[in-house]
């Protein structure tokens, strides 16, 4: 008799993504799912999705969801959070959507120490709209909207916003993590599920910045684009936790 | 998609691909430590892509350590153990 070891959550519907093929959001996808079933808390999570790729996570999460306008994911969640404090609120957002439109949502809803959770998905590029520079592009990196690569004179440095968030005194955990091989998304999902943990236990904001690969718009092929996340984009962004109240005393 | 599954459940595999779900990005096949999955080229989902497949002689020496699962961004893999 063979058993079972591994296969497709209760918390995702049946609904195939819609993701270019060797996009890594299916994989944060997966682990938010698992999180949810692990903690059975599905019929208790309502979710805000965000403007970007992964507009349409709505359709996949078998939980209750909301869409907010782009960058307002904080906010709305929020305002959910506030009405149904009982609730497991989480937001899912793209660096454009987070660290571009969303910057001052987000760093407000920091501080305020909401007890949400965000996922913050970081691929370096605007996706959804046809691979335009992002705040979190790296400099050098030639995308639509910088053609002979970012340059910082003209463009600024890419934004690190899990560093920038940890700062304030609002947040209880955040993180940075990768899903670019099963190492580093079996340490992702440890975040998450303490993130989740944590926003159970009502303890304030929580964020996960989760290193994502964009194979279309980088113009790489999947496998090529794992490599390049871990060469290029990980010496920018390092993997860490960078604040955690659990550590303290 | 349960259908694909019982379906082939019975067949004895460890690893089970929803070829309809896949997307033949092959982060599976380079994932694999003993290097047995691979693009089925003898055939297209409907969509257009070689879906993820282990040869039936290769069935054998999968370890059912859940990597390709772990790695698959289209969560179109079960695995099983014996």
């Amino acid at each position: 008799m063979m058993e079972k070891v591994a296969s497709y959550p209760d918390s995702l519907t049946e609904k195939k993504f819609h993701y270019c093929p060797g996009c890594t959001h299916g994989i944060v996808h997966r682990l938010v799912a698992e999180i949810m079933d692990e903690m059975g808390i599905k019929e208790e999570t309502i979710g805000v999705a965000p403007v970007g790729c992964s507009v349409l996570a709505y359709d996949y999460f078998d939980c209750d969801m909301h869409e907010a306008s782009h960058g307002r994911a904080p906010a709305v969640a929020t305002g959910i959070k506030r009405v149904h404090p009982d609730k497991m609120v989480f937001t899912y957002q793209g660096d454009g959507d987070l660290a571009s439109i969303g910057t001052a949502e987000i760093v407000h809803a920091a501080n305020r120490g909401e007890n949400i959770t965000t996922v913050f998905i970081n691929n370096a590029i605007y996706g959804m709209t046809g691979g335009q520079m992002a705040p979190t592009t790296l400099e050098g990196q030639k995308t639509t909207t910088s053609p002979y690569g970012r340059n910082l004179k003209e463009a600024g440095n890419p934004i690190r916003m899990t560093e920038m968030l940890s700062v304030l005194d609002g947040p209880a955990f955040i993180a940075r993590v990768s899903v670019h091989d099963p190492k580093h998304i079996r340490q992702a999902k440890k975040a998450l599920r303490k993130a989740f943990r944590l926003q159970k236990e009502g303890k304030g904001f929580t964020m996960i910045e989760v290193l994502s690969t964009c194979p279309t718009n980088w113009g790489i092929k999947p496998q090529e684009s794992l490599e390049w996340l871990e060469e290029y984009m990980m010496p920018v962004y390092p993997l860490d936790v960078y604040k955690d109240i659990e550590e303290v005393e | 998609m349960a259908e694909v599954k019982d379906k082939t459940e019975v067949q004895n595999k460890k690893m089970v691909v929803d070829e309809e779900r896949c997307k033949g990005c092959g982060l599976c096949v380079n994932v694999c430590p003993v290097e047995i999955i691979e693009n089925a080229e003898d055939r297209i989902n409907q969509n257009g892509y070689h879906p993820a497949e282990i040869k039936p002689e290769n069935q054998d020496k999968c370890t059912s350590c859940t990597q390709c699962y772990q790695i698959c961004p289209d969560v179109c893999i079960t695995v099983y153990k014996e």
